[in-house]
């Protein structure tokens, strides 16, 4: 059995890929997760697996490899982190248009533009509303710890090749930079046999495989745009991750998800010390958003208080979920600015429960 | 007329001596009449079927006039994002080392947005064909300034004529390309007459061998006409571009690959960035 080992979540997400039997790494250096492909490099992976590592010129040309590369059938993925996601909106639209699979890591930054390299969760709605054009959507998951950032890997390939759709891992620069123990899963094999809509040549045995996010004809693109909302929906229905902390007894509620999730479990105790019974409903995947799981709790609960780096964007979300039954209220810091365990329990006070 | 006989004499298998290659689809070719990418989407259809890679082929097509190639090559193929076939095709062939791949890019694609993806696979070496087509205009679009567009050119864009001073200077891609070691095989070549077309076809087929080399981009310059872009006859237009597109446009090879492969004996190909095929004494740097 495998011992826990001490790391960052930009190398465990690296060698998770790794072990995912991932067949190419296309990325750019960007603060805070250039890690990741330091890791790879140092790691020949190429010699462990085959895989396949390339620093590519831009995002921009990143995440057209992985087009490229998710064509052909390959379980590829990137990552970087919020200005270089930016770059890469245009591909992932694509890409979801193409319905190919693949995996992006986002190690969320503070915006806007250049911002700084403090972490943030202002990709929120980047992540999980679109971000490029069109109707589509990512699969998104978000990390609370460095554990996850590695386990999340086959979850999102999982995923992907399911859904053929692209899947995002939202994390923050302090769990990019933060380490903390985490055990990998076993070795797993690359694929050897290609998907059958993969761009390998054509066989004399099938039909060419053509992979275009394009129709001129809109009968037939409003046909293909129905096709990926039913395939949205069924996600909706199906894959909606989420954990609850201290909810039994619960009267007041922190939504919050990734670094927020694990400062308001501290938030919890010191509210709970002071009487206050507050609990911690943590969405893990941001798109699906747990909806149904949030309202359900607005029978139970008085009032919810959303706690994000950022100035406020899943708490939309949560308005949408509880539909008014309930307080909501948001608090967040910006810029890179982290939250206190103090400052959370005070803005529960203030906004939401009193006392 | 009596004595003629009627094409349904003539045309009987016996007597055929062209067939279209079966590696084109069936599908009617939206391209304007006169417009060079039919017939180099035959040559590479053509090249594809001699060398018979066709269930080994993997091509990229771009955004422009070529858009839907895929519609008309019977091959597995990607439609990239607008200037990015390189990086698609970098990505295919790294993790495909095997397959043979190929983008097929206009001159707005992958002189002007493409640019960045064009010149670092290049540089890169990567393994793969790029057939760059070059009309001088964005045809799709309605005729707009490219930025292989000739200086004193009257565009859309430009509609009192390309002022370099004002619009910048048309950019010759192959050159450029040509000076990068991770570039193997080099050439500008034209379809317009039935000499050319033959000279464009081997240049392509060459292209495609020399991804076995593993020397880097083979790289194929077409230029083309754009009769509608540039409001003319078709047969016009391919006068237009003998007299003002090729002497700013020479056709020949400008680099061709250290080694010689598959050749004819006595056929030795050298490298070198001064190399210039004998047909064509006009490229400079």
């Amino acid at each position: 059995m495998e011992e826990f080992q001490l790391m960052k979540g930009n190398e465990a997400v690296a060698e998770a890929a790794i072990r995912a039997g991932v067949d190419g790494y296309f990325g750019y250096p960007i603060t805070p997760q250039s890690e990741v492909m330091e890791y790879l490099m140092a790691a020949k992976p190429h010699e462990r697996t085959g895989m396949v590592v390339l620093q590519a010129e831009s995002e921009v040309a990143a995440i057209n490899m992985l087009y490229g590369g998710a064509g052909a059938g390959k379980k590829v993925m990137t990552s970087s982190s919020s200005p270089g996601i930016s770059l890469m909106q245009e591909g992932l639209s694509y890409i979801a248009g193409a319905e190919l699979p693949c995996l992006v890591v986002n190690v969320v930054r503070g915006g806007p533009g250049l911002g700084t390299i403090q972490p943030s969760q202002c990709d929120y709605n980047q992540a999980t509303k679109g971000g490029g054009h069109g109707d589509y959507h990512l699969i998104v998951l978000a990390p609370a710890s460095v554990q996850e950032m590695a386990d999340f890997v086959t979850v999102c390939f999982d995923l992907a090749f399911k859904y053929r759709n692209p899947t995002l891992i939202l994390s923050d620069g302090a769990i990019g930079q933060m380490m903390e123990k985490v055990k990998f899963a076993e070795q797993k094999p690359r694929l050897t046999k290609a998907p059958k809509w993969a761009t390998t040549g054509k066989t004399p045995d099938r039909e060419r495989n053509i992979h275009t996010s394009l129709d001129l004809d809109p009968s037939r693109h409003e046909k293909f745009n129905e096709k990926l909302i039913r395939k949205y929906k069924e996600i909706e229905e199906k894959e909606v991750r989420y954990e609850k902390i201290l909810c039994d007894d619960a009267e007041y509620l922190f939504v919050a998800y990734g670094t927020s999730s694990r400062i308001c479990q501290k938030s919890i105790q010191l509210a709970r010390e002071g009487g206050i019974k507050v609990g911690l409903f943590r969405p893990i995947t941001l798109w699906p958003y747990p909806k149904k799981e949030i309202r359900a709790m607005t029978n139970q609960i008085k009032g919810i208080l959303t706690v994000e780096m950022s100035a406020g964007q899943m708490i939309e979300d949560v308005l949408l979920s509880v539909e008014g039954k309930v307080k909501v209220a948001h608090y967040g810091r910006t810029g890179g600015m982290i939250p206190t365990p103090e400052e959370i329990v005070e803005a529960l006070k203030q906004k939401i429960s009193g006392g | 007329m009596a004595e003629t006989s009627s094409s349904n004499d003539i045309v009987r298998e016996e007597n055929l001596v062209y067939a279209k290659t079966k590696v084109l689809t069936d599908n009617v070719m939206h391209y304007c009449p006169g417009c060079g990418h039919g017939t180099t989407h035959r040559l590479v259809a053509e090249v594809i079927e001699e060398l018979g890679i066709q269930s080994d082929t993997i091509g990229v097509a771009p955004v422009g006039c070529s858009v839907l190639m895929y519609n008309y090559m019977d091959i597995d193929m990607q439609e990239a994002a607008h200037g990015r076939a390189p990086a698609l095709a970098t990505a295919i062939k790294r993790l495909l080392p095997e397959k043979y791949v190929f983008t097929y890019q206009g001159d707005g694609d992958l002189a002007a947005i493409g640019t960045s993806e064009t010149i670092h696979a290049c540089n890169r070496g990567e393994n793969f064909t790029i057939i760059f087509i070059n009309n001088g205009i964005y045809g799709m679009t309605g005729g707009q300034m490219a930025p292989t567009t000739l200086p004193n050119m009257k565009t859309s864009t430009s509609p009192y004529g390309r002022d370099v001073k004002m619009m910048g200077n048309p950019l010759k891609m192959t050159e450029l390309v040509a000076t990068l070691p991770g570039t193997c095989f080099v050439t500008r070549q034209s379809v317009h007459s039935p000499a050319n077309v033959r000279k464009a076809r081997k240049a392509i087929k060459k292209a495609f061998e020399y991804q076995n080399l593993k020397q880097g981009i083979s790289f194929v310059e077409i230029v083309s006409n754009c009769s509608s872009g540039w409001k003319m006859t078709p047969l016009q237009s391919n006068e237009w571009m003998v007299e003002n597109m090729f002497p700013f446009y020479p056709l020949g090879d400008i680099k061709i690959p250290e080694v010689q492969v598959e050749q004819k004996e006595g056929d030795v190909l050298h490298n070198s960035l001064n190399q210039i095929d004998k047909d064509s004494k006009q490229v400079k740097y």
